[in-house]
């Protein structure tokens, strides 16, 4: 393809250019569908829709776990103690400083819903174990407290808390 | 690939590289040094032509194995989720299906204009062997492509194709239980064949590298079969003369393509193969893929098992020994003229071939098929060799150079027509479809909106057919590849997500199982699909007779009938495809009360002059006023038969408004870029005569 340097481009030239690039661009829309299809496919993204979780068969100090859009969600229904634990920390200390009141709902303190993947690389926190009786990951060793708050090890960032409301008192809607 | 290389390289890295990997010169001397006989015509891109094909496909195929599941449970649906769900998914199935086809157009003229310009003779006897090879290795690999739809055409072409190994004496039925995997056509096999019809194409593209080398040694034949004598009068170099040549070739040829690919993406398939693969029911007509049906044919022709067998293969095989059948020293038929008049009744003969292949095996049909058959073996064994020995020659030109210049513009138009009436021909013996002697007769043919290149589906028509479906039909027929989200999707019924939601709510769908490991009922969800009004094939049967009231997704494709031989080729220009429908809508309105005198419909069964036999265990499902519209659209068994046909074609066709949206965008582009590079071929290829 010659693009002429000096100011006398001549018919000839300009049809090159006009045929490369009309062929340049015919490349890159071919490109576009045989990238893009890669992309979650519509019955994926129909299966990502929200889930309704009943509330009312977990029991004081249990953490459950339930899966939406294919990840494992903690919901724990704290005690007194780990809720108190989880407020009365110095924000400061924090790697990640957020307020336990951040990251639950008003009126439902006790209720902890976070996503059960470790901020390091993904592998899943055991619930209650660890220093600060939160959530420990048994893969490189990151400590969470009981708010999903990161407090040492690897990890960068506080578990994540999904997208989520009560629809009753006993009852949350997930995404 | 030989050493005529020039090539001096003056970037540093490309010089380090170079003396460490000469790949650069590689290229140069094969791909832009290479000298090419300077009066090649347009049928010597066919070459470049099917190494784009042999890209497409890899390509296509290489996308569509990350979404396809290779199980007999599954391979029929996740061939419907791709075509649905998966992001440009119908684009890509529909240019790996139509690829297939648009392959072997290609490879058919390549080899044509081998046998008519001598292309076998020496020293290109390793290369047309080579040739010949691939030719071998694509049509296993396209069977093997065929049998992953697992629908009924898949199905049964398996086991068609494999049982001809039975025919081989003592150890057949040992290879065929090999070739299976089991005790018959099965998981296994269909297993084994994904892998096959994955590894194979790497396999032809190796021996297309052989091939390549091959010619690049020996050098391109050309139209005059002279050799060149002097290079730089006989020969331009590749690049730019072939490539640009090349270049507008492949463009023309994608605007074909595009044209099956956007606007008939079915029309060289069979219908049957929407229907999931069922060991326990052979189609009535059972007929390969076009490409093979002249191979088909033969194998029919023969009233032997053994013998039709050996005759198919040996039809193939013949081909490799064409260099030492055909010793005659001039090269191209258009100086040998009986060979060339031969040559034209070779190629009607295998059009025929072709055609009789999609035929019945039945009466004239059979006696035609031996006397082609015949012919087809007697043009290489008995006309070749004794042409070579008898036929004058005319004088051919002293070289390449003279031929130029003996040359005129008309001449290459011509090529070009016969090129188009060859294609065309080619269809015209090998797409028809052997639905043939059904009997009973055809539907007339309804309008439609969706119809023709811009047609579109009337919203409110899918509405009314969506109403008749639930009303009327779901009580024995499910809708399983359809959910309810579908019917909020671009180009559908038009509701939105919210009303799509709603009229799921009012369905009850089973779910579990819970806590207490119990199944349990809740409401529908979007994501839901439509629920089967049984719960197995057995319960539908035992509730109806006996009969099983197939699923309706893809109703609308599943059905055909023959459109007869001249109409099917004005079909392909119109566009029309909507045998599906008018079939369906006839069938709904072709109920009689009194079969005709004479007939004799067995008890359950019910007369329609439009079913396959007429007698049909489906009751009479519509009657005048039956469903309430609130659309004012008259209530009437003609209009609810149009009604839910259009929401059926919706269902067996959901993205066909993009596909024809997309296929408009597509095929201007290329109308345009074709232009530009007719212009640019001009503008290069004017520097060298």
């Amino acid at each position: 393809m010659t693009t002429s340097s000096a100011g006398h481009a001549t018919r000839r030239d300009f049809l090159y250019v006009a045929t490369g690039s009309v062929a340049a661009v015919g490349a890159a829309a071919a490109a576009w569908p045989l990238i893009y299809q890669m992309n979650p496919d519509a019955s994926t993204i129909a299966a990502g829709a929200p889930i309704e979780v009943d509330l009312a068969p977990i029991t004081d100090g249990q953490a459950i776990k339930v899966f939406w859009r294919g990840k494992p969600i903690y919901i724990s229904n704290r005690t007194k103690k780990e809720v108190d634990d989880a407020r009365n920390v110095q924000l400061s200390s924090l790697p990640d400083p957020q307020t336990d009141q951040q990251r639950t709902k008003d009126g439902h303190e006790k209720w902890l819903v976070v996503i059960g993947i470790c901020t390091h690389l993904g592998c899943v926190p055991i619930a209650h174990e660890g220093s600060y009786n939160g959530f420990f990951c048994p893969c490189h060793g990151s400590v969470y407290d009981t708010s999903g708050r990161i407090r040492s090890g690897p990890a960068p960032t506080n578990l994540p808390v999904p997208p989520y409301e009560f629809v009753s008192d006993t009852k949350i809607k997930i995404g | 690939m030989s050493g005529h290389s020039t090539f001096e390289p003056t970037n540093p890295v490309i010089k380090w590289i170079e003396r460490r990997l000469p790949i650069f010169g590689l290229v140069h001397s094969s791909f832009v040094a290479y000298p090419t006989p300077r009066n090649l015509n347009y049928w010597w891109t066919f070459g470049g032509i099917l190494s784009l094909m042999l890209g497409v496909q890899i390509i296509t195929g290489v996308i569509l194995a990350m979404h396809y599941t290779p199980h007999v449970d599954f391979a029929f649906k996740s061939v419907e989720g791709i075509v649905r769900d998966v992001n440009y998914g119908w684009l890509l199935r529909y240019l790996h299906a139509n690829g297939a086809s648009m392959f072997f157009i290609a490879v058919y003229i390549h080899m044509f204009r081998g046998l008519y310009y001598g292309s076998y003779k020496e020293p290109r006897e390793v290369l047309w062997i080579l040739g010949v090879i691939i030719y071998l290795l694509m049509m296993a690999t396209g069977f093997m492509g065929y049998v992953l739809p697992w629908g009924q055409m898949s199905f049964w072409g398996a086991t068609v194709i494999t049982n001809l190994f039975s025919a081989i004496p003592y150890v057949g039925e040992s290879i065929v239980t090999l070739l299976w995997g089991g005790y018959s056509v099965d998981n296994p096999t269909l297993n084994r064949f994904f892998s096959l019809h994955y590894l194979m194409p790497f396999m032809i593209a190796g021996v297309v590298v052989l091939h390549v080398w091959a010619l690049h040694v020996a050098g391109q034949n050309n139209p005059a079969g002279v050799e060149v004598k002097n290079a730089e009068k006989d020969t331009v170099p590749f690049t730019p003369y072939a490539t640009i040549k090349d270049g507008f070739a492949m463009v023309c040829f994608m605007l074909f393509y595009a044209w099956f690919v956007f606007y008939m993406p079915n029309f060289l398939n069979h219908a049957d193969n929407y229907i999931p693969a069922n060991p326990g029911v052979t189609p009535a007509h059972i007929v390969p893929e076009w490409y093979y049906l002249p191979f088909y044919a033969i194998l029919r022709a023969i009233p032997n098992k053994l013998g039709g067998v050996v005759a198919m293969f040996s039809a193939i095989i013949v081909l490799a020994f064409l260099p030492w059948l055909d010793s005659a020293k001039t090269r191209s038929s258009r100086y040998r003229p009986l060979a060339k008049q031969f040559f034209w009744i070779f190629v009607l003969v295998c059009i025929l071939l072709g055609w009789l292949g999609g035929k019945p095996a039945e009466g004239i049909y059979v006696i035609a098929a031996r006397v082609a058959t015949f012919y087809y073996f007697a043009h290489f064994l008995i006309v070749l060799p004794i042409l070579s020995r008898i036929e004058k020659p005319r004088a051919v030109p002293n070289s390449i150079a003279d031929d130029v210049l003996a040359k005129n513009g008309k001449k290459a138009m011509a090529s070009i027509a016969v090129m188009l009436a060859v294609a065309g021909a080619l269809f015209a013996g090998s797409v028809q479809d052997a639905r043939a002697a059904e009997g009973g007769p055809v539907p007339p043919s309804e309008k439609w909106s969706f119809a023709g290149p811009f047609g579109k589906f009337n919203q409110p028509q899918l509405q009314r057919g969506l109403k008749i479906y639930k009303e009327v039909c779901s009580a024995c027929h499910s809708l399983s590849y359809i959910a309810f989200r579908n019917l909020a999707d671009q180009g559908g019924p038009g509701y939105n997500a919210a009303q799509a939601a709603a009229f799921a709510e009012e369905y009850k769908v089973k779910d579990g199982p819970n806590d207490a490991g119990d199944m349990f009922e809740r409401n529908g969800r979007p994501a839901d699909r439509f629920p089967s009004p049984f719960p197995n094939e057995n319960a539908a049967r035992s509730a109806n007779g006996g009969a099983y009231p197939p699923d309706l997704s893809l109703m609308a494709k599943a059905r055909s009938y023959d459109r007869g031989f001249p109409q099917f080729l004005i079909d392909l220009v119109t566009q029309f495809q909507e045998q599906g429908p008018n079939y369906v809508s006839a069938l709904l309105q072709g109920y009689q009360d009194e079969p005709p005198k004479g007939f004799d419909l067995p008890p359950g069964s019910y007369y329609n002059t439009y079913f396959p036999g007429h007698s049909i265990k489906m009751p009479k499902p519509l009657s005048d006023g039956q469903v309430t519209y609130d659309d004012g659209s008259p209530q009437t068994v003609a209009q609810y038969s149009k009604d839910v046909t259009a929401f059926l074609m919706w269902t067996a066709e959901p993205h066909m408004e993009a596909r024809k949206r997309l296929g408009f965008q597509v095929m201007l582009f290329l109308a345009i870029f074709a232009g530009l590079m007719y212009f640019t071929k001009k503008k290069v290829w004017a520097n060298a005569h």
